[in-house]
């Protein structure tokens, strides 16, 4: 099973992670910008997350055959901080870079007028630099936030098929299917959306523009979820192309989109396990 | 390697083109790097291109060779401050080849202070001429440490000196007393560098660091 995880927030995770997800079949990653939990202050402490997104994680991604792509944006909570607002002057530098793929995570948490202005912006931001967008859902008053995302996502201008809204249950996914919009899905232990209950949303909806992914991160979560999600599949009698389709070629169309999704040179995943960082970039 | 052997080796690839015109913009509008530097990976490909140079590489140093001579050294700067881990790779492989100086020492520091070994590697080529003698054997020994070939190491016996081997004396040591192997190129230099001097000197050549 190769699997492409489309969100997960690999500078929180283990190297004991990244070797596990390389047993499990993941040879690729989306790690979308977001919070880390203790709030920033001041720009600069998000160039310096940016560039970890852009040089280091991928470099350590690379030593588990890992290959590692970035979204870049200022998040929708941080977005409310009059000190962090300074950091949408910087996207542009970073949206030209090769492993960004997409700008986001972008959308609502608690749908302020402050918000609404970022995510605007960064939708068009989006349209200028020729890049999909990634936009985050509230997890309070999820389904009005949705609906709202989905009318300024209709409103920027870009194509609903280069953005893809993420988070979403059983009660949001049909609005975001009828618009046309790619559907994220973050499998999670307890919360957001769970294996069984994927089977489920993808029974009803199909396969198409479905993304499923961990959205592992600092807190409670799981990084092999994209696997066991692959497994529930299987054993409710969708085929191994089935899988691939959604665990692999879907987050690769999506991404895709942006010009600048790399995957030469990726073996077989036990096999570049050790090794490819020194191959990679020659020295 | 000059910039105009970079230069003739693109000018057959398929991004040779899109080069030619970025040359060409720069000349005339110098702040228009900065989009064109994070663009040529995606233009001219990463395959190798010549001599341990892959096309990205080339092509980005051909950018910031284009820009006025007074630029290069404060764009040089501002590019690997805000570039990638390819773009940082790229500015530090170029700059033997630019009218720098030693103005660029700094961006030496801040890659050697990484654990990138791509960045290590770059900034121990022939640029490293400017370091001095203590950042440089600090260098060597990350290297080795990283495990780096130290064929990576630009002028290394020319340069490598006593104070080196005792800090590589230190390390084989510390390596062997854990039971964990030493890179051979590492032992060898060592013995390069012992082989003749007088026990208990400065290159350290007592018996715990025989092999």
């Amino acid at each position: 099973m190769r699997i492409f995880d489309p969100h997960i927030h690999m500078t929180s995770r283990t190297t004991d992670d990244y070797r596990a997800m390389a047993a499990a079949g993941v040879r690729a990653v989306v790690e979308p910008a977001f919070w880390l939990g203790q709030p920033r202050t001041n720009p600069g402490s998000f160039a310096d997350y940016f560039d970890s997104l852009i040089g280091w994680e991928p470099y350590r991604a690379g030593q588990f055959g890992i290959r590692h792509h970035a979204t870049i944006a200022l998040n929708p909570k941080e977005a409310n901080d009059p000190r962090c607002r300074p950091v949408l002057d910087l996207l542009p530098r970073y949206l030209d870079k090769d492993g960004v793929v997409a700008v986001g995570e972008i959308g609502y948490d608690s749908m302020t007028p402050e918000e609404d202005e970022a995510f605007a912006a960064q939708l068009a931001l989006a349209v200028e630099y020729e890049l999909p967008a990634l936009v985050h859902t509230p997890h309070r008053d999820k389904a009005r936030g949705t609906e709202r995302t989905l009318a300024v996502v209709a409103e920027s201008g870009i194509g609903p098929g280069r953005v893809v809204v993420d988070h979403l249950n059983e009660v949001t996914v049909a609005a975001v299917h009828d618009a046309g919009c790619w559907m994220g899905f973050s499998i999670y232990p307890e919360t957001k959306m769970s294996p069984p209950r994927m089977v489920e949303i993808l029974k009803e909806h199909g396969l198409d523009r479905m993304l499923v992914n961990s959205a592992a991160d600092w807190g409670h979560s799981d990084p092999l979820l994209t696997r066991a999600t692959g497994e529930a599949m299987l054993a409710a009698g969708f085929t191994d192309d089935d899988v691939d389709k959604v665990l692999w070629r879907n987050p690769v169309e999506f991404y895709g989109q942006s010009g600048r999704l790399d995957l030469s040179d990726l073996g077989p995943a036990a096999d570049t396990f050790e090794g490819s960082s020194i191959k990679r970039g020659g020295s | 390697m000059d910039l105009d052997d970079l230069r003739s080796a693109l000018a057959g690839t398929a991004g040779g083109g899109w080069l030619a015109e970025a040359l060409d913009r720069i000349a005339g509008e110098p702040g228009a790097v900065g989009r064109l530097f994070a663009a040529a990976g995606r233009r001219v490909g990463r395959t190798p291109l010549t001599a341990g140079w892959s096309a990205d590489e080339a092509a980005r140093a051909l950018l910031l060779a284009a820009l006025p001579a007074d630029l290069v050294a404060e764009r040089a700067e501002t590019l690997y401050r805000f570039g990638d881990a390819a773009e940082k790779r790229a500015v530090l492989k170029a700059l033997p080849l630019l009218p720098v100086g030693a103005a660029a020492v700094p961006l030496l520091h801040d890659a050697i202070r990484t654990n990138d070994a791509r960045l290590v590697a770059a900034a121990v080529g022939p640029y490293a001429r400017h370091l001095d003698r203590a950042a440089w054997r600090q260098a060597v020994l990350k290297c080795v440490f990283m495990g780096l070939p130290l064929a990576v190491v630009d002028d290394l016996d020319a340069r490598a000196d006593a104070e080196l081997a005792v800090m590589l004396g230190g390390l084989v040591e510390e390596r062997r007393a854990a039971g964990r192997e030493v890179a051979a190129d590492a032992v060898d230099l060592l013995a390069r560098l012992t082989a003749g001097a007088p026990a208990g000197g400065p290159a350290g050549t007592d018996a715990r660091n025989e092999a």
